[in-house]
């Protein structure tokens, strides 16, 4: 500072006002929207999981055959008019069963994302704001929960609790918390030392107060991100634990579970794996695009 | 500024930070960020905190507050023992001490509009109903001099004199009595610092506050202060009253900072004192005064001993050998 050794001479208090009195506070909002439609993957991405969504709400109540209507005469007939998709070993038909796999894969990611969403959060909430021996107990969980490959814990939690894709969607919710939780914890590790937060302490806020109107509402970009992905992830591996006859029971028509039924005919009517195959593979593809898309737009740090 | 009233006294305080290191994370040493210092500000004046980076005076300003948990040392705030208080009653008593930080840029919540940060410490502590909170962030907002429309606008919406004056309409909000500013101006450009500085010598004015004012910029403190102390390495080494100090520094840390700043008629004859070395390490202080590595009058006396901090006159403090013979 160029200055003497008394302050220049004081300009008038008040500060310049200037006049702009529009509120700009859907500004931001604009912004992130053209973002977004910037970003292709994004774009395509949400289109996917647009498409797979409508398919998942009406298409079982366009359909002309119930997933689980059995038309004895044509087993393993092949894709044609009637059945677009063919039918299966038992003469389902394997469109129908398809289109109902939507629901029950969308409902299983969505659950049990957003339960170790909301458990990994708060446990990743309290280990980093609180810290000390509370912090090195619920690392030390996630330490463990992280050892064991995904899909093998998953299966040893099944395997307790029985199988049934109610609890499938209890295991996948239970091995994705430390992700969450970790990636919460690091966000609160960040956010806590900003000033901001001192300076609600030092207003003389509680500490749950700040937690919830100041740190959180700071950290919650990534782990919308990480979420997205995780559906994908999800999705897989619930039709992985459908297709080792862990997740989804007969006869429900869920995708992985469909593989296992017909993977002996698989050379002589691949349609009934195809079908099912293709559709985990776009819904995976839809989440992991939107994913990366939403990375990009919210939170530009996280690219690589 | 005729009140003698004490308002806060702060004596002996110390902040260690422990280092960690080895295997275990056992403690292997302490930053000593804050090393026995004692100061007492009155009612209605402001006292200046001035020091390089480093030397504990930010420290010192939280520690008031306890945003930072003093390790020894009292603090009393209005004959109230602070030091003492449960976490809930400190809650509490944070409605008379209040902070304005350094950026105005990372202290304001991004997600927040400056409407809800300057009413939060209003809800805080239960003051009002909801509209005459509103009424009063109105009334804040033109305090400081912006408009009612900007309360619904976010922080990246304003400039940062505009934010700092947010920043100092959240601490006026509660009406404390002690405003501990952590170098409000330092962020700011020069022609907004002289704004910012003056708007908060009218309210001190206005609300009867009194100021504890942390900077590190001479000319900045010698303006708003009517006390000043200087800061090193932790401890505080001078703190008289401002013109006794800027006319008549007694320490060598003072005389050596005094002469760096800056005068404007080029023809001026003056004599710089430049310090050889840097500031010690306060993980690993020297012995004696901790000034005395870099001191133009070092003794002997000053390698072992630690000067004591005594008043010469006038109120006039300070802690350095040469003055003890």
């Amino acid at each position: 500072m160029s200055a003497n050794t008394t302050m220049p001479t004081p300009t008038p208090s008040p500060v310049p006002k200037k006049n702009e009195p529009k509120i700009e506070g859907t500004s931001r909002l604009h912004e992130g929207w053209r973002s977004f439609l910037k970003s292709k993957s994004a774009v395509i991405g949400a289109g996917i999981v647009l498409v797979i969504l409508l398919i998942a709400i009406i298409g079982p109540m366009l359909l002309t055959f119930g997933y689980n209507e059995v038309d004895a005469n044509s087993r393993l007939a092949a894709p044609s008019a009637e059945h677009w998709f063919g039918t299966d070993d038992l003469g389902r038909d394997v469109f129908a069963r398809v289109i109902n796999g939507a629901r029950i894969s969308l409902w299983v990611g969505f659950f049990a994302v957003s339960g170790s969403i909301v458990v990994g959060s708060l446990l990743g909430l309290l280990a980093g704001y609180y810290g000390r021996w509370l912090d090195v107990l619920i690392s030390r969980i996630f330490d463990i929960l992280l050892a064991f490959p995904g899909i093998l814990l998953a299966i040893a939690i099944v395997a307790m609790l029985g199988p049934s894709l109610k609890n499938a969607m209890y295991a996948i919710a239970i091995i994705n918390v430390p992700t969450f939780g970790r990636l919460m914890r690091s966000r609160v590790l960040a956010v806590k030392q900003e000033d901001f937060v001192l300076a609600a302490k030092a207003i003389g806020m509680k500490d749950r107060r700040i937690l919830f109107t100041h740190i959180l509402p700071n950290s919650w970009t990534p782990i919308m991100v990480q979420g997205t992905l995780n559906f994908a992830i999800a999705v897989i591996e619930a039709a992985g634990l459908g297709f080792l006859g862990l997740g989804a029971q007969p006869p429900e028509p869920e995708w992985g579970k469909m593989l296992s039924d017909c993977r002996q005919y698989i050379q002589s009517a691949p349609w009934t794996m195809i079908f099912p195959g293709l559709a985990i593979m776009f819904t995976v593809l839809g989440f992991n695009l939107l994913g990366d898309g939403l990375r990009d737009i919210l939170d530009p740090r996280m690219k690589q | 500024m005729t009140a003698v009233e004490t308002l806060l006294e702060v004596k002996h305080l110390k902040k260690y930070y422990p280092i960690h290191g080895g295997v275990f994370g056992r403690k292997i040493g302490e930053v000593k960020a804050v090393d026995d210092v004692s100061f007492t500000v009155r009612k209605g004046e402001t006292l200046g905190i001035v020091g390089e980076s480093g030397c504990g005076k930010s420290t010192t300003g939280r520690s008031i507050l306890r945003l930072e948990e003093p390790t020894a040392g009292s603090i009393r705030f209005a004959d109230e023992e602070l030091t003492n208080l449960s976490g809930e009653n400190m809650r509490r008593m944070r409605r008379e001490i209040q902070m304005v930080f350094q950026d105005p840029f990372a202290s304001l919540n991004p997600r927040r509009t400056a409407g809800a940060a300057i009413i939060e410490p209003l809800e805080v502590h239960g003051l009002g109903n909801r509209q005459e909170r509103r009424d009063k962030m109105k009334e804040l907002l033109s305090v400081v001099g912006l408009d009612s429309y900007h309360g619904e606008r976010y922080p990246h919406q304003f400039s940062g004199g505009q934010r700092q004056r947010i920043g100092i309409a959240r601490a006026l909000a509660v009406q404390p009595k002690l405003i501990v500013a952590d170098e409000p101006v330092s962020a700011l450009d020069v022609s907004i610092q002289s704004q910012v500085l003056n708007l908060m010598e009218d309210l001190q004015d206005q609300f009867n506050l009194t100021y504890v004012f942390i900077a590190h910029d001479l000319s900045v403190v010698r303006h708003i202060s009517d006390r000043v102390g200087v800061m090193y390495l932790g401890g505080m080494v001078e703190l008289a009253d401002r013109d006794e100090l800027y006319d008549h520094p007694l320490h060598p840390y003072t005389q050596a900072l005094l002469s760096a700043v800056p005068v404007p008629d080029p023809t001026a004859n003056r004599e710089r004192i430049i310090l050889s070395g840097d500031v010690p390490s306060p993980a690993d202080p020297p012995q004696g005064c901790t000034f005395h590595t870099r001191c133009p009058h070092v003794m002997d006396v000053c390698r072992e001993v630690r000067p004591s901090f005594n008043n010469y006159g006038g109120n006039h403090f300070a802690a350095c050998h040469l003055l003890e013979k």
